[in-house]
């Protein structure tokens, strides 16, 4: 009996052990087919290094459209892959800190208790002048444009504080005088994505078409014809012949080790919430203060600035404000024809001095209302409506002062239509480059551009879960949008997005077949009770 | 008789589902041994189980079996489009206590205490399924009096009320939104939990022996709901922007929870004086469980289609008494399962099987015998999913969830007989 009871124990034990078998394990299939990912080297800016929210930080760039890639590169003999260190943002603000003076702005998040977006409280943790030297994997570089990628010193601190250096790449460079492209070859790479270009028109859009002191402005080298990208402003357009030159000798030393890669088009950034989401006419006469003050307001300005236009031929470029439905906002179009001088006469005839006459007709000269052909940027809606600190003594009296309502906005908040049709050229310009560069080099091109617009309509992924271009508006919808706070950068689930289209074009192009990043498990906007 | 009850409840903690949908057939070491067969077989008190007729026909005065099962239960997923895996081992101890004691020549009466349905799935806690389950809990004790009445030679009913005793517990992610989770990273979750759920039913069947050799059966289970009322409804690892927000507040809930209808027909025949085959066919009324709605004392609703449609089971018993000591049984069955595709939900994972059994009988005398049987269940690989659920946040569907799921079962089992 008791034998017995030994051998039902050993038979419960053979069991016990039995698992359940697939006929194909999960990973049976998955192959990197013509690709090596043994070494694989991002290129690229903001959007390769994983900035979100307005901010690298460290959760953030943990999502990084590069990271999301080399884990799924991980099955199939991808080697490791590092990204430049930011094991010291200990609290996950990001921002940065230069010489203990904060130099860039923590990650944006909703504040729950206020219902808007904010810059998380704190002080940043990551010293750029504490070094940790590289080269990595990830070489995206926040602000770099195409030209800086080539550009040597373009991590020296000194640099900084002239323009010439780039503080994320500066932490990350692996000695001052590297290149960042220098440093994507020094890791040897078997296999890279190059999404670089983006910000050879973006920070012209995101600055409304303004140098940084908002109103002079920004150039587009395709129209002055400059090609020395040493004598650029920040916020220029660059030349399409210095991209393209850039672009080819860039993707001509990826490919130079014999490595393949999948380089991608330049989203058409005008699509973005950072220029869709401020509406062009969000003064309802309740915003207004009513019928008395609108009525106030086109006796002394709208009335009188219709008047003067009217006179010299333009009758729509400011009218009465209405009382019944939401009105524009003024603007300062630096293309709009100078009014100042007639609008100074004007009153001059009406009995104001000339002094008086001048300062009015100097704030006015260049204004017009906004129309739909203008795209009002995300950080105006925190302008709109309040006072102008630097309209003149002589406007506050008068009351003229009020942001959008009774003072032109300035440059840097509207990307008028004029400035919006030079960045859509420009992009055009580069992403033609980028295709045909890419197509002479029988690399995959990701064609970040169709899927940004098909985002505008409502993106409908392998899930059947459609996702949009739209910012948050609240957490019923969060779970369909894309891009993080900043309006202009995706945010997690985005950045999956992205991933799995670059996974989808690597599976065709080079044979492979991967697993995608389930959309679902990633995050959009970060949300938190109070601030 | 409390005392044993008490005993037999502490003992059910993780009964897993085996059958289709959460029918846990285990009902006796003999029977489950000649492939769960019994409506028309008559060996042990048992048969207070599967045919309450067939008591009458008991040789001894009074028979009682007494057993339990070690069921363990695994099951795979993965899915390969994203890299996904998950596993969930889940062990249970279905037990049964049957006793039957002859009044007289056409009077027997039994009790039997059973536990029929359950269902014990343990996932990882945020697992990719986890807006559906990360883990149930699900058990029911059947207590069932009754009697067999003898009409004549050849032909007996039998029957009697059954009092259900239930308890359910359920836990899952409210959302797939990763923005619903706490601090530490863990996901809201919600846990539904409601015991002490009663209710009645009752069991219905006759058998006729037409012949010395030939007995046919059949056997009918009624419905019995479980109506949880007032249970709690707890949410855990709520974040701090929606803490305030009611419908994330603690609240009690409502739901009903069938245990469907069973009805059962078959046959046996004694084919020599040592050798039994046995046929049973179940047709279970899983139609009545058409979702798991569960109702929020806040006023929300979850409402989880499931669809069951009903199923069969076929079931074939053989069993040869060797000698006075020892006696043989095997057995194999089909179980369909009774959920349809799309609606595949990993709180049950399970298609349909096919179960193969053994087991023996050792009497170590004229009254006491011990019984072993081994169950193995076999099930294929299937490629299914769950495309029915909701997001509460957005109220948009949430993506079809699925991929390929294997299970495995087996269960060794001991029982004890005693009878004069």
């Amino acid at each position: 009996m008791k034998n017995k009871f030994i051998y039902l124990a050993i038979l419960a034990a053979g069991f016990a052990s039995c698992e359940p078998e697939f006929e194909n394990d999960v990973d049976a299939n998955y192959t990197s087919g013509d690709a090596d990912f043994t070494s694989y080297v991002a290129v690229g800016n903001s959007l390769t290094a994983g900035y979100m929210d307005g901010a690298v930080y460290r959760t953030g760039q943990e999502n990084s459209y590069p990271n999301m890639l080399a884990q799924q590169f991980a099955l199939v003999g991808g080697g490791s892959f590092t990204q430049p260190y930011y094991g010291d943002d200990v609290n996950n603000l990001g921002g940065l800190m230069l010489g203990g003076v904060q130099i860039a702005a923590t990650r944006l998040v909703i504040d729950a208790s206020q219902g808007r977006p904010e810059n998380i409280v704190g002080t940043p943790t990551i010293e750029v002048s504490d070094i940790h030297a590289g080269p990595y994997n990830n070489m995206g570089v926040p602000g770099a444009k195409s030209f800086h990628l080539g550009a040597n010193g373009y991590g020296n601190i000194a640099g900084i504080s002239i323009g010439a250096a780039n503080p994320y790449f500066v932490r990350m460079a692996s000695s001052s005088n590297a290149s960042v492209l220098e440093d994507a070859m020094a890791m040897n790479p078997t296999f890279f994505t190059n999404w670089i270009g983006s910000n050879d028109v973006l920070s012209y859009a995101t600055n409304g078409g303004a140098q940084s002191d908002g109103m002079t402005p920004a150039a587009d080298h395709n129209e002055t014809g400059n090609t020395d990208p040493s004598t650029y402003g920040g916020n220029d357009i660059t030349n399409a012949m210095v991209f393209g030159s850039v672009y080819s000798s860039i993707v001509n030393t990826l490919i130079s080790g014999g490595a393949k890669g999948v380089v991608a088009t330049i989203p058409s950034v005008t699509s973005i919430p950072y220029f869709t989401t401020v509406p062009y006419a969000p003064l309802s006469p309740a915003a207004l203060g009513g019928q008395t003050n609108i009525d106030l307001l086109n006796t002394n300005l709208y009335g009188p600035l219709d008047a003067v236009f009217t006179a010299y031929g333009e009758s729509d470029r400011v009218n009465p404000l209405s009382g019944t439905s939401a009105n524009p906002i003024l603007i300062y179009d630096a293309d709009a024809a100078d009014r100042t001088a007639q609008i100074s006469g004007a009153l001059q005839m009406q009995g104001y001095p000339a002094s008086v006459a001048n300062e009015i007709g100097a704030a006015y000269g260049k204004a017009r209302q906004a129309t739909a052909n203008d795209l009002v940027v995300l950080p105006a809606s925190s302008v709109i409506g309040t006072v102008n600190a630097g309209a003149s003594a002589t406007l506050t009296s008068l009351g003229l002062n009020i942001n959008g309502v009774s003072y032109p906005m300035a440059n840097n908040w509207v990307l008028t239509a004029n400035e919006k049709a030079k960045v859509a050229d420009a992009t055009d310009a580069f992403n033609t480059t980028i295709v045909s560069i890419a197509t002479a080099n029988n690399l995959a091109v990701a064609d970040m551009n169709a899927l940004m617009n098909q985002l505008v309509s409502g993106l409908r992924i392998e899930t059947g879960q459609i996702f949009t271009a739209n910012y948050f508006s609240g957490i019923e919808t969060e779970n369909e949008v894309l891009f993080s706070l900043d309006g202009v950068h995706p945010n997690a689930r985005g950045y999956a997005v992205i991933t799995n289209s670059i996974i989808n074009l690597i599976n065709q192009h080079y044979n492979a077949n991967l697993p995608l990043k389930y959309v679902s498990d990633y995050p959009g906007i970060n949300i938190v009770g109070s601030n | 008789m409390r005392k044993l009850l008490s005993l037999a409840l502490l003992a059910l903690a993780g009964t897993s589902v085996y059958a289709g949908g959460y029918r846990v057939a285990m009902q006796g070491q003999k029977q489950l041994a000649m492939g769960h067969t019994g409506v028309a077989v008559v060996n042990s008190a048992e048969v207070s189980f599967f045919n309450p007729a067939g008591m009458a026909y008991l040789e001894n005065k009074f028979n009682l079996s007494i057993g339990a099962n070690a069921l363990v239960a695994k099951t795979k997923f993965q899915n390969s489009t994203y890299n996904w895996t998950a596993s969930t081992t889940n062990v249970g101890t279905p037990l049964e206590v049957y006793a039957t004691y002859r009044l007289n020549d056409w009077l027997t009466a039994g009790l039997a205490v059973y536990t029929p349905y359950g269902s014990a799935v343990e996932w990882d806690q945020g697992w990719e399924g986890s807006h559906l389950v990360n883990n149930i809990d699900l058990q029911a004790i059947f207590v069932q009096p009754s009697v067999s009445i003898r009409v004549g030679e050849h032909f007996s009913v039998g029957g009697g009320p059954i009092y259900a005793i239930g308890m359910v517990k359920f836990n899952r992610d409210v959302t797939m939104n990763p923005a619903f989770q706490s601090a530490d990273g863990t996901a809201t979750n919600l846990t539904i939990e409601d015991s002490g759920i009663t209710a009645w039913g009752y069991t219905l069947g006759f058998m006729f022996n037409p012949t010395d050799k030939i007995r046919l059966g059949m056997n009918y289970r009624s419905e019995i709901t479980m109506e949880a009322r007032g249970g709690d409804a707890n949410f855990y690892n709520v974040p701090d922007f929606a803490t305030n927000d009611p419908s994330f507040q603690n609240t009690t809930f409502d739901a009903d929870l069938p245990l469907p209808a069973e009805l059962t027909v078959g046959f046996s025949y004694q084919i020599t004086d040592k050798w039994l085959m046995a046929f049973d066919y179940n047709y279970t009324m899983w139609d009545s469980y058409k979702a798991l709605d569960v109702k929020f004392a806040n006023g929300s609703e979850s409402l989880n289609p499931r669809n069951y449609k009903n199923s069969s089971t076929f079931r074939i018993g053989t069993q040869y008494q060797a000698n006075d000591k020892f006696t043989f049984r095997a057995g194999w069955y089909h179980d369909q399962s009774p959920v349809q595709d799309g609606y595949f939900a990993p709180e049950t994972p399970r298609n349909d099987s096919m179960g193969f059994t053994g087991g023996l009988t050792y009497q170590l005398n004229q009254k006491f015998g011990v019984d072993f049987s081994f169950l193995y269940l076999h099930f294929d690989e299937i490629d299914n999913s769950y495309d029915y659920s909701t997001d509460p946040i957005s109220g948009q569907p949430n993506p079809s969830f699925g991929g390929t799921y294997k299970s495995v079962v087996f269960s060794p089992g001991l029982g004890v007989t005693y009878s004069f």
